[in-house]
């Protein structure tokens, strides 16, 4: 215990010691400092897109909604229900029900052209068709700007985060829906999650202006709570008369997301894994100079009868505090730069675009932070071996 | 550590090998020394000749490639680097040539340095810190740093962190080879009177026949074999 102390008591001094020499070496450290807080930024910004989306697109979903898909149907694209079949799923068991009935829309998926505000270019937007319960089946609707569209008329309402990334979606505007101008009469929000990237209207009305007849390509219901999903998805898939899918909207989100969540991600951390060899390079060369030119201390050090365990650990710690300031500066810089930042993306699953806000998470920062701190150790690992085999005898007689 | 005889290092058939390319040179070539225990040595000889190694073989700071060294009956050739470290912070103070204080830290705590190896308190530290500046007369200049210090006051600093873990030798390496000749007297006055009035053991490695007269014995050193006269 006593010689663990001591041990102890050496790493603090000398660590010490070799932190108070950091001014002397400022231009080196400085340089190893913003070369990691340059390759932290960069890894917590590009993350902080994947990890926007997914907030955009599961975080945000409430755990008592379900999707009702027609089986084997990956997406609502490529799902078809007939009215019979929606009918059916409104009133199965769990549905939750209001004084204005079943908590249930079906709903009807097309995608429009529209022109992205930021480029000009065109993009595809989803333009749904609702129900009269679908602001009550997503527990967070509010129209933030004008009104409801009309039951039954050719008016549309936008979603806050289609408004934002596409021109034309301004309350008063018109759009071309077939071959008729439809108008986009409010604005609406829904905590954040997909809705937001979306144009809404009367199911009704967008049936006939796309042929659809009379069918629809999803059922979105609110349960009486996220327990009630197993007696929903049993009731479906058991009855003859349907042939259908059944996922919680959390999941089918989740899912939805992979594909674009992953892609950044593993190009994210491709990306600050280059970056992160540059940098690594760079804190071991300021390692290298660091013990070289402490050499006539570390020797000195050495042959007063100081180990070469605390001298290791002095230049791993130099080596990691200058690493995490490096951390701190990268993802406070990532913080200030990209956090809620709003952008749009195209989600693979629907081929339609997802507004998102950049999201630096605390998590983020940690996941920075480590980074950071494994390029410090990496970078100050040899460094700090060369110091603790240096010859004391030679390194004395050298100086 | 006491020692029969009163012999307090024994060096036995040293050699030490360095290579240079393919070459090998021996250094030392089987030298003997015996040192008892309250002599102050001074050990001569041309450059290369390898006073220094010898120095650092009884330091521990280096290792015989052939032969024994012994200093108070132990033999430190076998002892493992970590045990030759424990040793050396508890019974070798060495004195460089260029000081070698850590330029961040005041005199008072250059001189500390060897004394965070011990299990003493602050406060007893700072006792003893304060007692070693005192006999190399810098009390009053513990809080300097080593740049507001002549090159005589670096080198009391010096001593002064070389003597305050009371060890059993002291190795000193060329301590005035820096020195004005003043400066140069003062630090040999101070190992004068460290060896006769605390009977402190010295070993002095120097080129300088002025400073090796201060000691009780001085031996030459050339091509590897110690003298009693310098060889013609």
């Amino acid at each position: 215990m006593v010689g663990l102390i001591n041990w102890l008591s050496q790493i603090t001094a000398v660590t010490k010691f070799s932190l108070r020499t950091v001014p002397e070496r400022l231009g080196s450290s400085a340089s190893a400092v913003f070369g990691i807080a340059g390759v932290v930024a960069v890894f917590v910004g590009v993350l902080s897109i994947a990890q926007g989306i997914r907030q955009t697109m599961v975080t945000s979903a409430a755990p008592e909604g379900a999707i009702v898909l027609r089986s084997g149907a990956d997406s609502e694209m490529m799902s078809g229900l007939g009215r019979e079949a929606t009918r059916i799923i409104s009133e199965a068991p769990g549905v939750a029900r209001d004084a204005e009935g079943p908590l249930s829309s079906a709903e009807l998926f097309v995608i429009l052209n529209l022109p992205k505000r930021s480029t000009g270019t065109d993009a595809n937007v989803p333009l749904r068709g609702v129900e009269r319960a679908a602001p009550r089946v997503r527990a967070d609707f509010r129209l933030v700007e004008g009104r409801m569209f009309e039951w039954g008329r050719n008016e549309v309402i936008a979603g806050s985060a289609a408004a934002r990334e596409f021109a034309g979606l301004d309350v008063g505007a018109s759009l071309e829906v077939g071959r008729e101008q439809w108008q986009v009469v409010g604005i609406f929000a829904t905590n954040g999650d997909l809705s937001e990237s979306e144009i809404w209207t009367d199911a009704k009305v967008l049936q006939p202006a796309y042929r659809r007849g009379d069918s629809f390509q999803s059922a979105r219901v609110r349960l009486n709570s996220a327990g009630s999903f197993q007696e929903f998805k049993d009731a479906l898939t058991s009855d003859p008369r349907l042939d259908v899918k059944v996922a919680r909207q959390d999941e089918f989100f989740a899912e939805q997301s992979i594909v674009v969540v992953t892609l950044i991600t593993v190009l994210g951390t491709i990306i600050a894994v280059i970056m992160g060899l540059g940098a690594l390079i760079g804190a071991l060369n300021t390692m290298y100079t660091a013990v070289s030119e402490r050499t006539r201390e570390i020797a000195t050090l050495r042959a007063l009868g100081f180990r070469s365990g605390p001298v290791v650990a002095s230049v791993l710690t130099e080596a990691l505090i200058l690493a995490l300031a490096g951390g701190l500066v990268g993802g406070g810089l990532a913080y200030v730069a990209f956090d809620g930042f709003q952008a749009a993306t195209m989600n693979w699953q629907s081929f339609s675009q997802v507004g998102f806000a950049f999201a630096v998470t605390p998590q983020l920062l940690v996941q920075g932070a480590v980074y950071s701190a494994l390029i410090g150790l990496v970078g100050g690992l040899f460094p700090a071996i060369r110091a603790a085999r240096l010859p004391v005898a030679t390194a004395l007689r050298e100086l | 550590m006491s020692e029969s005889n009163n012999v307090l290092v024994r060096v036995h058939d040293v050699d030490k090998v360095f290579r240079r390319g393919s070459e090998e040179v021996h250094v030392l070539g089987g030298a003997h020394l015996e040192m008892p225990d309250g002599e102050f040595l001074a050990l001569m000889g041309p450059s290369g000749s390898g006073k220094s190694t010898l120095l650092n073989l009884i330091g521990g700071l280096d290792r015989p490639s052939e032969g024994t060294v012994e200093v108070g009956g132990l033999r430190i050739d076998r002892l493992s680097d970590r045990k030759l470290a424990g040793w050396r912070a508890r019974h070798i103070g060495l004195v460089f040539q260029f000081y070698n204080l850590l330029p961040v830290l005041t005199a008072e705590r250059n001189v500390e340095l060897p004394l965070l190896l011990t299990h003493l308190s602050r406060a007893e530290r700072r006792k003893h810190v304060a007692a070693a500046l005192g006999v190399v007369g810098l009390k009053d200049r513990s809080q300097h740093y080593p740049r507001q210090l002549s090159g005589g006051e670096q080198q009391r600093v010096g001593i002064a962190r070389a003597i305050v873990t009371d060890p059993t030798i002291l190795l000193c390496d060329e301590p005035t080879g820096d020195l004005d000749r003043t400066s140069s007297d003062e630090i040999l006055n101070l190992l004068s009177a460290l060896n006769e009035e605390q009977g402190k053991t010295i070993m002095m490695v120097t080129h300088d026949p002025h400073a090796a007269a201060r000691a009780s014995r001085t031996l030459y050193l050339d091509k590897g074999k110690l003298a009693t006269e310098p060889e013609e």
